[in-house]
This record gives C-alpha cells, sequence and structure tokens, in this order.
C-alpha cells in the first residue's frame, strides 16, 4: 500500500484542482435553474427545434424546463467532459510518468514486482475518481438544496453512476495505453477524452451515426438516453465494464515485459 | 559464491547492439569497476542485471538468485545509484527516504541519519530545491540506508565535489570491509584504480579486458618516456606516441630487444620504463585495433 498512499499524495493537488473546476461549474450550472427556468417556457419551442444540435445534446427527448430535464442536458455535460479529461488524464499518466520524470529507475529497483505497481497505480487511479465523483455528487446535492429543489434522488445516482463507470473506463484504456509510452501522455488523454465526447455528440445527431455509441463511453452516459430509459443501456454499459477489463489486462502484460530504458 | 554472474548476457534494442555476449563473475564481498566510455553498454548492463531490460539471450545471476525469474527477492539485497538522481516532485528528503524504506517494508530512519550526518545533508530540505551534489547526497542514502548486500552504482560520483567523494569512497570502503560488495560503473579511472580490487573494461558492448587491477596495468603495455631522439615510428607495438621537446613518450607492447635495438641506434641520453596506470590500460583497449589485455 507504501506505493498507493504515494501515488494518491502525488495527485492530490490535480485532484483538488480537478474537482474544484468541475464542481464550481456544476453549481454554477445547478444555480442558473431556477433563473433558466422562467426563461424556459418561451425558449422550450426553439431547444427542440434545431436539428442535430437539438439532438445531439437530447433535447428532442427531454424537457429542459424540468429540472431533471435540465440536469441530464447541461450539468451531466459539464461533469462527463470534466470528468471525462480528469479520468484520461490520471490513467495515461500512472504509469508513463515515471520514465517522463526518470523516476522509473528509482522505483523499479525497490522490490516490488511489476504486477504489484500496475495493481497499486491502478487502484490509486480508480479511487481518486471515485473520490472526485463523490465529492461532485455531494457538491451538486448540495447546490440542488440550495436552489429550493427536491432532490430527484434515483435520476441523479444513475446519471453520476454512469459518469462514473464512463471515467472509469476512459482511465483503464488510458491506463493501458499508459503502459506503452515511453514519454507524453497528457495530449493523448486529453485528446481521448475530447474525441470520445464528440463521439457521444455525433452518435446523438443521426440514427445512421447511432453505432458511435459502441466506441465511445459516453454512448451509455448520455442524459436523455438514461432518463428516457429509466437507466444506462445495458449492453453498452457492460461493453464499457468489459473494455475497462482489457485496458487494466493490456496494462498488466505490456508493464511486465516492458524495458525501462 | 559469485555477487554476479553472467553467462553471454546480450541486449539488443531492436537491431541496436545494447551489450553482446558478456560474461562476468565478481566475487562476493569485491570492489569491482567497470569502465568504458559513453555507449559502451555500461548502464545497459547494469540495468540488464537489475531486471529495468530483458536481456535477448544469455541469462545472469545476482547473489545467486536468477535475474529473470527472482528479481524481487534480489532487489531486497540490492541498493542500487543510477547516474541520473530524479525523485518525485515535492517530495523532502526524509518523504523520499521513508517512501523508499516503506517500499522495501523496512526501517531505516537510524542509518538513513546516520548517512545524512556523514554526508552533511539536511533531510527537511525539498528535494525540487537542492544542488545537483545534494540530490546525489540523497540517492546515495536512499541506495545504501537498508545495507545492502550488493551496491550497485552507476557512475556514482557525477555532482560531487572532491571532500565528499572522499567521504563517499570511505564510506564504500566500510560497507565492503563489512562484507558488502561494490560494483560500480565509471569513466574516471584514478577513481578505479584507487579503490577497485577489480576491474572490467568495455568495449563497443563487449568486454575486452577483465581481472585484478594490478594485474591489468602489468599485463598491458609499458609506458616509455626517452629524452633525446630516436627513430619510434616505424618500430612495431609503439602507441600513442607524443614527440616532447625533450624526446618522446610512448605506450610500448613489443618485444624488448627490439625496443632496445631502436634507441641504441639513435641518441638517448635517457630512458624511463614504468608500469601504465589504468588509464594507459584504458587507452591501450581502445588504441587503434583494440584489442584484449
Amino acid at each position: 500500500m507504501t506505493l498507493f498512499r504515494h501515488e494518491l499524495r502525488q495527485g492530490r493537488t490535480a485532484l483538488a484542482v480537478w474537482t474544484a473546476s468541475v464542481g464550481f461549474l456544476l453549481a454554477v450550472c445547478v444555480g442558473l435553474f431556477p433563473e433558466m427556468k422562467n426563461e424556459m417556457a418561451g425558449a422550450g419551442a426553439l431547444f427542440a427545434s434545431m436539428g442535430a444540435f437539438t439532438a445531439a445534446f437530447g433535447m428532442d427527448r427531454l424537457d429542459i424546463g424540468t429540472f431533471i430535464g435540465f440536469y441530464a442536458v447541461e450539468c451531466v455535460n459539464v461533469l462527463g467532459l470534466g470528468g471525462a479529461f480528469y479520468a484520461a488524464l490520471t490513467g495515461v499518466s500512472a504509469l508513463v510518468k515515471e520514465e517522463r520524470g526518470h523516476t522509473a529507475e528509482l522505483l523499479l529497483t525497490h522490490p516490488l514486482s511489476r504486477a504489484r505497481i500496475v495493481t497499486e497505480k491502478l487502484a490509486a487511479a480508480l479511487a481518486q475518481i471515485v473520490m472526485m465523483d463523490l465529492a461532485l455528487l455531494a457538491l451538486a446535492l448540495i447546490s440542488i438544496l440550495l436552489t429550493g429543489q427536491t432532490i430527484p434522488w434515483r435520476e441523479i445516482l444513475l446519471l453520476h453512476g454512469a459518469c462514473w463507470l464512463m471515467q472509469t473506463e476512459l482511465a483503464c484504456v488510458c491506463f493501458g495505453l499508459s503502459a506503452l509510452l515511453r514519454r507524453g501522455g497528457p495530449g493523448l488523454g486529453m485528446g481521448l477524452g475530447a474525441g470520445a465526447y464528440l463521439l457521444g455528440l455525433v452518435a446523438n445527431m443521426t440514427e445512421r451515426a447511432r453505432f458511435l455509441k459502441y466506441l465511445t463511453p459516453f454512448g451509455y452516459c448520455d442524459g436523455a438516453d438514461i432518463l428516457v430509459s429509466g437507466g444506462p443501456d445495458p449492453g453498452l454499459a457492460a461493453l464499457g465494464a468489459l473494455t475497462a477489463l482489457a485496458g487494466a489486462a493490456a496494462a498488466y502484460v505490456l508493464y511486465c515485459k516492458k524495458d525501462i530504458r | 559464491m559469485y555477487a554476479i554472474k553472467t553467462e553471454g548476457l546480450t541486449k539488443y534494442y531492436g537491431k541496436t547492439r545494447g551489450i553482446e555476449r558478456i560474461s562476468l563473475t565478481v566475487e562476493r564481498g569485491d570492489f569491482f569497476g567497470f569502465m568504458g566510455p559513453n555507449g559502451a553498454g555500461k548502464s545497459t548492463l547494469i540495468r540488464t542485471l537489475l531486471g529495468l531490460l530483458r536481456p535477448t539471450g544469455g541469462r545472469a545471476e545476482v547473489l545467486g538468485l536468477d535475474v529473470a525469474r527472482d528479481r524481487e527477492k534480489l532487489l531486497e539485497r540490492v541498493g542500487y545509484l543510477p547516474a541520473e538522481t530524479a525523485f518525485w516532485p515535492g517530495m523532502r528528503v526524509r518523504d523520499a527516504l521513508r517512501l523508499s524504506a516503506g517500499l522495501r517494508r523496512r526501517d531505516c530512519g537510524r542509518e538513513a541519519r546516520r548517512l545524512c550526518e556523514r554526508l552533511g545533508l539536511d533531510p527537511s530540505r525539498k528535494i525540487d530545491e537542492l544542488s545537483l551534489g545534494s540530490r546525489k547526497k540523497a540517492a546515495i542514502v536512499c541506495a545504501l540506508q537498508h545495507e545492502p548486500e550488493l551496491l550497485i552504482l552507476d557512475e556514482p560520483t557525477g555532482g560531487l565535489d572532491p571532500l565528499m567523494q572522499r567521504e563517499f569512497f570511505a564510506i564504500l570502503r566500510q560497507r565492503s570491509e563489512a562484507g558488502a560488495t561494490v560494483f560500480l560503473s565509471s569513466h574516471i579511472l584514478s577513481e578505479v584504480q584507487r579503490s577497485c580490487a577489480h576491474a572490467a573494461i568495455l568495449r563497443d558492448g563487449s568486454i575486452v579486458a577483465s581481472g585484478a587491477v594490478k594485474d591489468l596495468t602489468r599485463a598491458a603495455a609499458r609506458r616509455v618516456s626517452v629524452r633525446g631522439r630516436a627513430a619510434l615510428d616505424a618500430l612495431p607495438g609503439v602507441r600513442d606516441l607524443r614527440q616532447t621537446p625533450e624526446g618522446a613518450e610512448f605506450l610500448y607492447s613489443g618485444q624488448t630487444r627490439a625496443l632496445l635495438a631502436a634507441l641504441a641506434a639513435g641518441d638517448i641520453q635517457d630512458l624511463t620504463v614504468s608500469e601504465p596506470d589504468l588509464e594507459d590500460v584504458f587507452l591501450h583497449c581502445y588504441g587503434k585495433g583494440g584489442g584484449q589485455a
């Protein structure tokens, strides 16, 4: 557990900054709802008639004049995008940062197996994502209460739960890539996070692009889909969980064989 | 029992040669120097011994344990000082030392304090704010604090001032006298000659000379210095010929009779023949064509 604790200490600043940034935006978003609600009555028809843009954000299937409809479109986008970037960055940096910072020689000449190093680093990355998600959930709940709304527990937990799974999948895939890299990482992580988000938007635009939901973890954490279907698509979520496992397994295989130059 | 034993150890990075068919033995308790210029393969050999690199061929044992199979067990008993000292950002010296001890599941506090005192290292300082030399000291304490049986040191004195180098070698000699094996790579030949009992010279990834430091210097060419003039250019066995205002200096590995004949044919006032130092041996090995010393 020494390495696990060390990883948490090393990552605490990034965790605090990302949590504060995403949490602030989330709280602002929730705080805007009472004012937006009054203006939504007139704007609802406009938002519902913007074609592909409307479909991309799921506004053709949700009433953003209701709190949960607004939350699923606006707040889940903030939560999803911010969470995806943080998860991708945390995952992609976890292993490669030792080679990038020239600390790999120091770490890997201690009596720890490579598998143990991968396990403790992966556990630390996933724990940081859970910590961020719990903090964001708490902030969201407090913001909802402060704006005088009733907490729609089931929907909020489903939306946050799906975002957690999406971040876990992205973090594990990026963690697998981290085992392969010798330098760099953040750019690739940000690119993957942004790419996955954009694929999710495009997948909502037309029926022909719907297959893209199988390629991006945003496929099962789309707010509109979750509220309309009563939960994330189980097939897509299971595929996401399997992809996360494959990413983690790849990290074990690659890192245990990797030459540390 | 050997501290290090390699048989035909080879490492290629794709098509690029790292080390090639290295067979080497280092006795337990030995103070062994490993020399070669940059790119000769010193760090590749060390990293292969520590399991950081997977060998392309051959095998290696450290403290009787197979490097590929028993990596964690052997690393418990090895202290490693990398050539390039890097620590995690934002840490104090004491945090880094505690982390290293924690990763070894050992309490090394007392020995760490003792070493910090000897090296004049303040454990409360932030590593990011330390000079190169002080960072090297922190890395030295990291490598020594768990009192390993085998010390593997890659260019250990880089960044240390001469006084600190002396103190560091005094610590190493004490560890060696207490039974630890010291295996150090260096391109500072005087350092190896002063401290090491045995040495090996690496050239283009292969060992070109190895043995006791005394034997290496004895077996190599003699350093000859003459005052006066003689025709030496064409004499077989002359290397590193340097003309001086008074005469000439060179390394000679040919027949003594031929040398004396050449000198007698010239106008020589004085002649000195001496055993070469390790630098001469090194240059001999790296001279035109190289060759076994």
